[in-house]
């Protein structure tokens, strides 16, 4: 074919062009911001210091690290396993359902964020659904309170983001073939060894994508700490806010965010490399199959 | 899948009923409560639009609606554009760096709020006064990114050498456009437009950092954003209930088109 590479590259000028002004070189400079100062009066002051980032691990600040880590990590562990399971399901159903099941488990992730944060304060304030139901059942005590707790912002994750979990696993157990787990029961394994020695394997890829979606976009959350955790549950991306919008460091503020991407990009890395891992396991049990 | 026993069977629907339970329960909560005429949480008094009317009657909503349509529009439009014109140059050359890739990717997973204060301390870097203009310039951003995708998903299975096909008989390269590749691309075009549209009127914290100061470009989420904040009202469910509406609506007509592309 001759396509020409000139007419390519017009064509991708524009765009290219907008993401490197708007995105790349934004972000080069929050990444030079954390190498400086602040300024006496909230300003930048613009000599070279590595402080930021030393600040960064202060314990006061590593407790909100490592806070952010186990929230983000408990929702992500919930929602990877009723996503997975509802995936699942969706592929154990009837072949011409399971689109159907897909998209309705995939609808709410599309309606509005805050919107879906919000539905969590109805039904979770002193007066909200969950106290009524309790009512209704005769209970008559104090209305517990469960708005403003850990759990309410877990709740909120767990909420948002489960409908990616559903699509992540389903597309590796939708194309798992049926021969496999059939095989593992004929030689005698039961139906718990299957799973986990053949099926889950299997599926890896999409537990890890779903788990890394969940988890990076919950540790830099700032929505649903501020909404459900009634600001008292600071997560970074709480205080990276707080430094840009309140406090007025800025350059404490990049150095959190580069944390932040740095963590991401671990993450990334490591989904990367179990990925790579599964694939090495699912051409093994292939192999297994064909012999 | 494999044969399954009764008992297993009723564990997979009532593993499906529970999520959906979950994933449906609030939202319905939240609509049913917006016909509610008294307003309260905690009693039904009746289907009611008047929570539906109050909300046309305020100024601050309605402003705060016609700036999240202004900046929705005009950067979908500018994303749809840049957007197909990036997927067909990246998709006309054989092979392109991971660095490209990266690029593209980018947009897509980057934390709101990095991007948010990436964004902020350029725009004020640059003393630039900021407004509608720079939500719709950051908008752009990972707009652009999924309009990209989903054009690209659309030509990794076109046919290359129609395009030669065209030029070989003499259409221009305009023309070619027009009349070979674009109604190829056209459903998945209208398709990412649409998801373009619905992630602009849903983003709140990039808009919120990069609107600037004073409220003349505050938009339906930083809205939404502020009503929570100061507490649950019957309004809010109304306007929630209209927002989710519209988007899922969006998202439904584009699913469509995806999978008429599918279905080809």
């Amino acid at each position: 074919m001759k396509h020409l590479p000139s007419r390519s590259s017009l064509l991708m000028a524009p765009a290219l062009a907008w993401l490197a002004a708007l995105m790349v070189v934004p972000c080069a400079l929050v990444l030079a911001l954390a190498f400086f100062r602040r300024g006496i009066y909230g300003g930048i002051e613009y000599t070279f210091t590595l402080e930021n980032f030393g600040l960064v691990f202060d314990p006061l600040y590593a407790g909100i690290f490592l806070n952010s880590a186990r929230i983000a990590g408990t929702a992500t562990l919930i929602a990877v396993v009723i996503g997975y399971a509802a995936a699942y399901a969706i592929a154990a159903a009837p072949r011409r359902w399971q689109p159907v099941f897909l998209f309705f488990a995939v609808l709410p992730f599309w309606s509005n964020y805050l919107i879906r944060t919000y539905a969590w304060i109805v039904l979770l304030n002193r007066e909200g659904l969950i106290t009524q139901l309790l009512r209704w059942f005769g209970y008559t005590g104090e209305p517990p309170s469960m708005l403003y707790t850990e759990g309410a912002v877990i709740a909120g994750l767990v909420y948002n983001y489960l409908p990616f979990v559903i699509l992540a696993c389903y597309a590796p157990l939708s194309r798992l073939n049926p021969e496999l787990a059939e095989a593992s029961r004929d030689l005698g394994a039961s139906a718990a060894t299957t799973f986990r020695r053949v099926i889950l394997p299997l599926t890896v890829p999409g537990i890890a994508a779903g788990a890394v979606f969940v988890f990076v976009l919950s540790i830099g959350n700032f929505v649903t700490p501020a909404l459900l955790g009634g600001g008292r549950f600071q997560m970074i991306g709480n205080l990276v806010y707080d430094q840009f919008l309140t406090a007025n460091d800025w350059p404490f503020g990049a150095a959190l965010a580069m944390a932040l991407i740095a963590i991401m990009l671990l993450v990334l890395m490591a989904q990367a490399l179990a990925a790579n891992r599964a694939s090495g396991h699912a051409a093994q049990v292939g192999g297994d199959t064909d012999g | 899948m494999a044969e399954r026993s009764p008992a297993t069977r009723r564990t997979l629907w009532l593993v499906l009923s529970l999520v959906f339970a979950f994933l449906y329960i609030p939202i319905a909560v939240l609509v049913a409560l917006s016909f509610n005429e008294g307003g309260l949480p905690t009693a039904w008094s009746g289907f009611s639009l008047k929570w539906y009317a109050s909300l046309a009657g305020n100024s601050a909503i309605l402003s705060a609606a016609l700036n999240t349509l202004i900046v929705a529009l005009v950067s979908t439009a500018i994303a749809t554009l840049l957007g197909t014109l990036l997927a067909i140059g990246i998709e006309m050359r054989r092979q392109y760096g991971k660095g490209l890739e990266a690029l593209i990717f980018a947009p897509m997973i980057i934390p709101d709020i990095v991007l948010a204060i990436a964004l902020l301390s350029f725009f004020s870097m640059l003393n630039l006064t900021m407004g509608l203009h720079t939500i719709i310039l950051a908008h752009v951003v990972f707009n652009l990114a999924f309009v990209c995708s989903v054009v690209r998903a659309r030509l990794k299975s076109f046919d290359w050498s129609i395009v030669e096909a065209s030029a070989d008989l003499g259409a221009s390269a305009l023309t070619t456009f027009r009349r070979v590749t674009l109604p190829v691309i056209a459903p998945a075009v209208i398709a990412g437009a649409l998801l373009a549209f619905t992630l602009s009127v849903d983003e709140f914290i990039i808009a919120f950092f990069t609107a600037g100061a004073g409220r003349a470009s505050t938009t339906l989420p930083m809205q939404i954003y502020a009503m929570i904040r100061f507490g649950i009202t019957p309004e809010i469910n109304a306007l929630a209930t209209i927002v989710m509406a519209v988007s899922i609506t969006a998202l439904t007509l584009s699913q469509r088109l995806n999978r008429g592309i599918i279905g080809q």
